[in-house]
């Protein structure tokens, strides 16, 4: 069992504090992603699970052990790089093989764990090349391959695709989910985007400046945003916010006193001229009429569209709404004008609202 | 059409070319200057002096430039044992000096770039001794090294290690040692100089993965940190080969290549037989087969530089 335990974890470079009291926990074989914006901790995080920074404060545990104080060496875990980190004077039979033959194992077992790792990430024909010789997606292969040749108890990654283009980060991103379905370790792994994070973790973890803002699965995260910050963060496009005022009769004034009923979920948790964020996805607000299977509740709207953008299964549109501009989505597409006006379902059921105050989602 | 031919070559524009053509070509006037320079500072003495040492050009006797004597100073040179004494003893010292100022200045920099506070004003000081004249330091190490009144014996004997007055500059050992001393005290810098450049070089993230992956402190340093700085260790080897296998000052300020030509190095053998002695045919042909010395010296951390620089991906071999 290779449980991961942080407990109150703090990280100060002197006077300043970039982790505030970080705690989590993180289950055997698990998958869990840290991610954020850059500056929010994440990897400063992961540096200290991997032992490259010191703890200023708090508990690091792998398995039952605590690690504080141990150095990187003794945590058996391996760790795959932003810039890999191949050592460039090793071929790549030696970069793979480098972790075991400083442990001091036998030659033929070093040779047979290269061969299988070489043979999980395709790595065979380039065995006596050295790192400059390859491409950047193979560079990152070998990097997980050196670590998968380790055997460790936890892999942890480190932005691993942020230097890749957008065609081969895809395509790493799979062989990532592979590779976890296959070696079956705990994963943790930090990334600023969150189309990662959602498509490969089996939880994460949401940062801000230092602190955790939500912990769950990538559904909980996009379906129940714990405030406007997750809202916005996870899925694209971001949740549209509109500003709003809650009025006595269970509907919120927006701005050009456009009404919309309280959804549901949030009836009980507001007051009377509370200030609030409305929030709704671009999935919820869907021009009437296109085949789609419309559910709950719906708003009917007219919203005059300014800008489209056609992505061929389905097109953003940019409409008017209550003076703010916001996101909505059509399916099965068809052509729009710019300045046309288009009548809208807005799924009420599917939408949020924030305390403007402190941004906290107002939910039973 | 012959007549036709006839007008035309008897144009003006004809002329003008032709006077064109008579012209040096214009890359070629751009660079004369410069082919002029090199000529007469490098060129010209280079070949006055191979020509003169094939000759018994002695500087008393200007007259004998201009006998011609074949390979025979090369004869005298090469069954000369006081020549491939000073010769070994070059090779010996150049040996010692640079292994012992590529170590200290590998641990140098090494320590000094563990510095946090006050390292800008660490590197500065730890040039200094590179600020001096060589002439200097010899003096100065001539008096440290003095058996009499000089510090090193001063202080053996205030501390009670020694009571005899050890002869530092008389015996032959201990001379080459005082001078060696003297030498490595001079130049280490150079070596921590340029290994803490390349320290600094060092990309962090395979140190990084080099702790993750299982090695201590000395196999990170073996593995990772040695081979990035081979480059900047081959490079100041390179350079400081060639200024030691020249050393002179040092050596003719301490020793004067004494007692007896027991501390007698390449250059004190060439500048007396060709200044004190005046020979100056005998001494060139000296200077043409010490000069193989550090072409050979060059040629091989040159080769060694290539083959680091092309193990760590950094481009072609030069």
């Amino acid at each position: 069992m290779t449980e991961v335990t942080l407990n109150g974890v703090v990280k100060r470079y002197g006077k300043h504090e970039a982790v505030h009291g970080v705690d989590l926990k993180i289950h055997d074989g698990e998958f869990m992603v840290l991610v954020g914006p850059s500056g929010c901790g994440k990897s400063t995080t992961l540096r200290m699970i991997a032992g490259l920074e010191d703890i200023s404060d708090g508990e690091i545990s792998i398995g039952s052990r605590v690690v504080n104080d141990l150095p990187p060496r003794e945590r058996n875990i391996s760790m795959v790089f932003q810039n890999y980190a191949l050592y460039p004077h090793m071929t790549v039979r030696e970069n793979l093989g480098f972790t075991l033959r400083i442990a001091k194992q036998p030659e033929a077992e070093i040779e047979t764990a290269v061969k299988k790792a070489a043979g999980i990430l395709g790595l065979d024909e380039l065995m006596e090349r050295r790192p400059s010789e390859l491409s950047g997606g193979e560079r990152q292969r070998v990097a997980m391959g050196r670590a998968i040749v380790r055997r460790p108890d936890v892999f942890l990654f480190d932005e691993p695709l942020s230097n890749l283009d957008a065609k081969l980060r895809t395509q790493m991103r799979v062989e990532i989910k592979k590779l976890h379905q296959r070696v079956g370790n705990t994963i943790i792994y930090v990334t600023h985007d969150q189309v990662e994070a959602m498509t490969l973790a089996d939880r994460i973890v949401l940062m801000r400046d230092g602190h955790i803002v939500q912990v769950g699965t990538p559904l909980e995260l996009f379906n129940n945003p714990f405030n406007t910050f997750s809202a916005t963060f996870i899925g694209s496009p971001p949740m549209n916010l509109i500003d709003g005022v809650v009025t006595d009769a269970d509907t919120i004034v927006l701005r050009n006193s456009l009404t919309v009923p309280i959804p549901a979920a949030a009836c009980g948790q507001v007051v009377s001229g509370q200030l609030v964020q409305f929030g709704f996805r671009a999935d919820n607000l869907m021009p009437v009429g296109h085949a789609v299977e419309e559910t709950g509740k719906l708003v009917d709207l007219e919203l005059s569209v300014s800008l489209t953008e056609p992505l061929g299964t389905e097109t953003l549109l940019f409409a008017d709404f209550a003076g703010q501009e916001v996101q909505a989505k059509m399916l099965n597409p068809r052509p729009v004008k710019p300045g046309e006006t288009i009548a809208f379902h807005l799924m009420l059921d599917k939408c949020h609202v924030f305390d403007a105050a402190n941004g906290k989602a107002l939910r039973d | 059409m012959a007549k036709h031919l006839r007008v035309f070559r008897h144009t003006p524009e004809h002329r003008k070319k032709g006077t064109m053509r008579r012209r040096l070509p214009e890359w070629f006037v751009l660079l004369l200057p410069a082919f002029i320079i090199m000529a007469a500072v490098v060129l010209i003495p280079l070949v006055f002096s191979l020509y003169s040492s094939f000759t018994p050009y002695k500087l008393t006797r200007p007259s004998t430039l201009w006998r011609w004597i074949g390979t025979s100073n090369y004869e005298k040179i090469l069954t000369d044992v006081k020549f491939w004494s000073a010769f070994g003893r070059t090779i010996l010292f150049l040996t010692i000096a640079l292994n012992l100022e590529l170590l200290f200045g590998l641990l140098i920099a090494l320590m000094v770039n563990k510095v946090t506070l006050g390292q800008r004003t660490i590197r500065t000081i730890l040039m200094f001794p590179m600020m001096f004249s060589p002439i200097l330091v010899g003096f100065q190490f001539k008096f440290i090294f003095n058996d009499n009144i000089g510090l090193a014996n001063n202080a053996l004997q205030a501390l009670g290690i020694s009571d005899a007055a050890l002869p530092w500059l008389v015996d032959g050992k201990l001379a080459m040692f005082s001078i060696i001393f003297a030498e490595v005290w001079m130049s280490t810098s150079v070596f921590a100089v340029l290994i803490l450049a390349g320290l600094f070089a060092i990309p962090r993230d395979p140190l990084e993965a080099a702790k993750v992956d299982g090695c201590t402190a000395w196999q990170t340093f073996r593995h990772i940190t040695l081979p990035f700085l081979m480059p900047f260790i081959f490079i100041a080897l390179t350079i400081r080969s060639l200024d030691v296998a020249r050393a002179y000052d040092i050596v003719q300020i301490m020793t004067g290549g004494g007692p007896a030509g027991r501390t007698e190095l390449i250059w004190t053998l060439m500048s007396r037989t060709g200044y004190v002695d005046a020979r100056m045919g005998l001494a060139n042909a000296m200077g043409y087969v010490s000069i193989l010395l550090s072409i050979a010296f060059t040629i091989y951390f040159f080769k060694k530089l290539s083959a680091a620089r092309s193990e760590l991906g950094f481009g072609d071999k030069i």
